[in-house]
C-alpha cells in the first residue's frame, strides 16, 4: 500500500463529517469535531486528509492546518495506541504528579513524550484536566483515572502494555 | 479485572465523603438521587418544570427580569449578573445564539466536570430557558475536548430530550423551537475566554477578539450572543421552578444563591462542595475538608482558581466569607471558586513556577507581551528553582510581569504574573533564600546541597 491509500478518509468517517457539518449554520464550524473524527481513524492527523476535510467544509487546506497546529489534542504525528497523560498542573503537582511521571519514565524506559518501541504506549504530561479534587489524575487516551497512587500507576502501565481496548472507558 | 473498575452509575469525579448537614444539595442533587442523568429520573425530581413554567407563564422579557431580580451572578469568574447580560441582547430580527461555556480548564476548578457528567439535563434545561428568554433558537455547549465522557453524556441527554419533545420544534406544545449542539473543543485553555470561544466555534484558532463590539451585539457569526458558564446555566431551572425568594434566601447580600466550591491541594478531603455563597474558608477547609493533610499546618491558599492572588494563612482570611465582595476585600478574587490549599512544607518557588508554566503553555501566542513574557517568567523562575537564581532576578520578574499585564488582549496576560506577584508579597524571604542558598527554605528540597539542587 502506498502512503496515500493509507491516509484516505474512510467512508464512515466522511459520513460522520457530513452529519456534523449539517449541525452548524456554517460548515466551517464543524472543523474541530471533524478533526476528532480524522484522529479517531488514524490516531493522529496526517497531512493528506486535511485537504479532503477542507473541501468538505468549504475551507482552505491551510486553514485546516492552522487549526490542527493550534489545538493540543490533535496529534501531528503517530503516537502510541494508548497515550498515558499525567496532569502536572498545580493541584496534581502538589500531590505528587511529578513522581508519577518519573516513575513512568523509569518503568517504560523512555522520556516523557516518548513512545515504546512496540507503539503500544506513549507517556505524556498534560495541563489541568479539571479533576483537581482527585489529584493526581491521569488520562488514558480521553478517559479519566482519579486519585492515582504509585502502586496503581505501576499496575495501570503494566495492564496497558498488553491491553487491546481502553480498560478505563466509561460509556 | 482492571486496576480500577468504573461504571456509569458512579459519580465522576469522585465526590468527598462529607457534606454540610445544614445545606441540601441543589446543583449536586445527583449525589443523593442515583441515575439523575436519566431523563425520567430527572423529571420525577422536578426536572423541566422550570422550563414549563417559563414557556407557559412568562413572556421572554419577564424571564430576563426574573433573572435580574434573582441576583444570579456568573460563575465563570467575573461574577457579572446573568440577567443583566441577557438584557443586553438587542431586540432585532434574525438569529441569536446562546453559548454555554463548558471549557473548564482553570487550574483548581472542577465543578462543571461533575455537573456535566452527572446532571446533564439540568444544564440543557438552563440553556433552553436562556434561549427562550433572549429569543434564540440555537444553543451551543462548548465543552472542552478532554471531557470526552462529558460530551458523550450530554449528547445522549440531548437525544433523550429531543425524543421527549423538549428539544426541537414546538417544545412542550408551545411555539418555541430550539436546537442544542454539543461542540467538543480540542485542548486549549484560551477557548474558555468568551471571544476566543466564539472564534473556535466558528472554526478558527482560538484567538481572543478585540472588544467592542461585545458578544451581546456581535458574537457568534457576528450575531447577538449570550455566553454563560455551565454552572451559571445550571442554576437557571431551579430559579424558575422555586422562585426568586427561595433563591435569595441563600447567599449574601450581593452574591445570592449557592455555588460549587472546588477544594483541592493539601487537605484531607478534597472535592466539590456545594454551599451557600459566603461560607467561610475555615468551614470549607477545616470543617468539611477535614483540615490540612498529614497533620501539617496551612501555608497559604488560592481562593478562586490559579488566576486569583494567593492569600496568607491568617485568621482574618480564614474567616472571610467566600463571595465576590468578601474575597475582594482581602485583595484577591472569588474567580471560579477553585480553592487550592498549600501546606507548610510547600516550597513557594516551585509552586509559583508550576502555576506560571501553565500560562506559558496556554498562551495562545496572539499578543507578543503574553507569548514572550510568559516564556521569560518561566525561564527566570526555573533558574531560581534550580539553584541558579541571580541577584536582581526578583525585580526582573516584577518588571517582566508588569509588561504583560494590561498589555495583552485578554485576561490570560493579566493572570500570568498574578501567582508570582502575590507570592512575592507574602513570601519574599523564601524567594531570596532560594537565590542565595540555591535550595528551598522549606520542604524536602531544603536538605539539598547547592550542587545537587540543579538535578531536581
Amino acid at each position: 500500500m502506498t502512503e496515500q491509500e493509507v491516509y484516505k478518509l474512510s467512508e464512515a468517517s466522511r459520513q460522520k463529517i457530513v452529519f456534523l457539518r449539517g449541525r452548524y449554520p456554517s460548515a466551517k464550524s464543524a472543523i474541530l469535531p471533524a478533526l476528532h473524527v480524522v484522529q479517531e481513524q488514524f490516531g493522529f492527523i496526517p497531512t493528506e486528509p486535511m485537504a479532503e476535510v477542507a473541501e468538505m467544509l468549504d475551507m482552505l487546506a491551510g486553514d485546516v492546518e492552522q487549526v490542527v497546529t493550534f489545538y493540543r489534542m490533535y496529534n501531528q504525528r503517530q503516537v502510541g495506541k494508548f497515550v498515558v497523560k499525567v496532569c502536572d498542573s498545580i493541584s496534581c503537582y502538589i500531590r505528587g504528579s511529578d513522581d508519577l511521571i518519573a516513575q513512568g519514565e523509569k518503568k517504560l524506559g523512555l522520556k516523557c513524550g516518548g513512545t515504546t518501541s512496540d507503539g503500544q504506549l506513549t507517556l505524556a504530561k498534560i495541563e489541568c484536566l479539571a479533576a483537581c479534587g482527585s489529584a493526581p489524575v491521569v488520562q488514558v487516551n480521553d478517559e479519566f483515572i482519579y486519585n492515582v497512587t504509585p502502586e496503581q500507576f505501576d499496575a495501570i502501565l503494566e495492564e496497558l502494555k498488553t491491553a487491546k481496548e481502553n480498560p478505563y472507558f466509561v460509556p | 479485572m482492571s486496576v480500577v473498575n468504573y461504571n456509569q452509575d458512579m459519580v465522576f469525579p469522585p465526590p468527598p465523603p462529607t457534606k454540610d448537614p445544614n445545606f441540601q444539595h441543589v446543583l449536586l442533587k445527583h449525589r443523593e438521587v442515583p441515575n439523575l442523568y436519566n431523563l425520567d429520573v430527572y423529571r420525577q425530581n422536578g426536572g423541566y418544570e422550570g422550563l414549563g413554567k417559563a414557556l407557559k407563564e412568562y413572556q421572554p422579557d419577564q424571564v430576563i427580569d426574573l433573572m435580574k431580580q434573582s441576583g444570579l451572578r456568573g460563575r465563570g469568574g467575573a461574577g457579572f449578573p446573568a440577567g443583566m447580560k441577557w438584557s443586553f441582547i438587542p431586540k432585532v430580527a434574525g438569529p441569536k445564539y446562546v453559548c454555554c461555556n463548558a471549557d473548564e480548564s482553570e487550574p483548581g476548578t472542577f465543578s462543571n466536570h461533575e455537573l456535566i457528567e452527572n446532571n446533564p439535563h439540568q444544564l440543557i434545561e438552563g440553556i433552553l430557558i436562556t434561549c427562550y428568554a433572549i429569543g434564540s433558537e440555537l444553543g451551543f455547549i462548548y465543552i472542552r475536548g478532554e471531557f470526552a465522557r462529558g460530551a458523550r453524556v450530554l449528547e445522549r441527554a440531548v437525544e433523550e430530550a429531543r425524543a421527549a419533545g423538549l428539544i426541537g420544534k414546538n417544545i412542550m406544545g408551545t411555539n418555541f423551537n430550539c436546537e442544542i449542539v454539543v461542540h467538543r473543543g480540542a485542548g486549549a485553555y484560551i477557548c474558555g475566554e468568551e471571544s476566543a470561544l466564539l472564534e473556535s466555534l466558528e472554526g478558527k484558532r482560538g484567538f481572543p477578539r478585540l472588544r467592542p463590539p461585545f458578544p451581546a451585539v456581535a458574537g457568534l457569526y457576528a450575531r447577538p450572543t449570550v455566553i454563560n458558564n455551565s454552572e451559571t446555566l445550571s442554576n437557571v431551572p431551579h430559579i424558575l421552578r422555586n422562585g426568586i425568594e427561595w433563591y435569595g434566601s441563600f447567599g449574601t447580600e450581593k452574591t445570592k444563591g449557592f455555588r460549587v466550591y472546588c477544594l483541592s491541594g493539601h487537605v484531607e478531603r478534597p472535592g466539590n462542595y456545594e454551599l451557600p455563597c459566603g461560607t467561610t474558608f475555615r468551614k470549607l477547609i477545616y470543617e468539611l475538608g477535614g483540615g490540612i493533610w498529614k497533620n501539617r499546618s496551612l501555608k497559604c491558599l488560592i481562593p478562586g482558581g490559579s488566576s486569583t492572588p494567593i492569600l496568607a494563612a491568617t485568621d482574618e482570611v480564614l474567616d472571610t466569607p467566600m463571595d465576590f465582595e468578601g474575597i475582594a476585600a482581602r485583595g484577591s478574587m472569588q474567580g471560579s471558586a477553585g480553592v487550592i490549599v498549600f501546606d507548610d512544607q510547600t516550597c513557594i518557588v516551585g509552586a509559583v513556577l508550576r502555576l506560571v508554566e501553565f500560562y506559558k503553555e496556554e498562551s495562545c501566542g496572539k499578543c507578543t507581551p503574553c507569548r514572550e513574557g510568559t516564556n521569560w517568567l518561566v525561564q527566570i523562575l526555573h533558574r531560581i528553582e534550580h539553584g541558579e537564581g541571580r541577584p536582581g532576578d526578583l525585580d526582573l520578574l516584577t518588571d517582566v510581569g508588569g509588561n504583560i499585564a494590561g498589555k495583552s488582549f485578554c485576561l490570560l496576560g493579566d493572570s500570568a504574573p498574578v501567582p508570582y506577584n502575590s507570592a512575592l508579597k507574602l513570601f519574599r524571604e523564601e524567594f531570596e533564600y532560594h537565590i542565595r542558598e540555591g535550595r528551598c527554605m522549606v520542604g524536602p528540597g531544603a536538605f539539598r546541597t547547592k550542587e545537587l539542587a540543579g538535578a531536581h
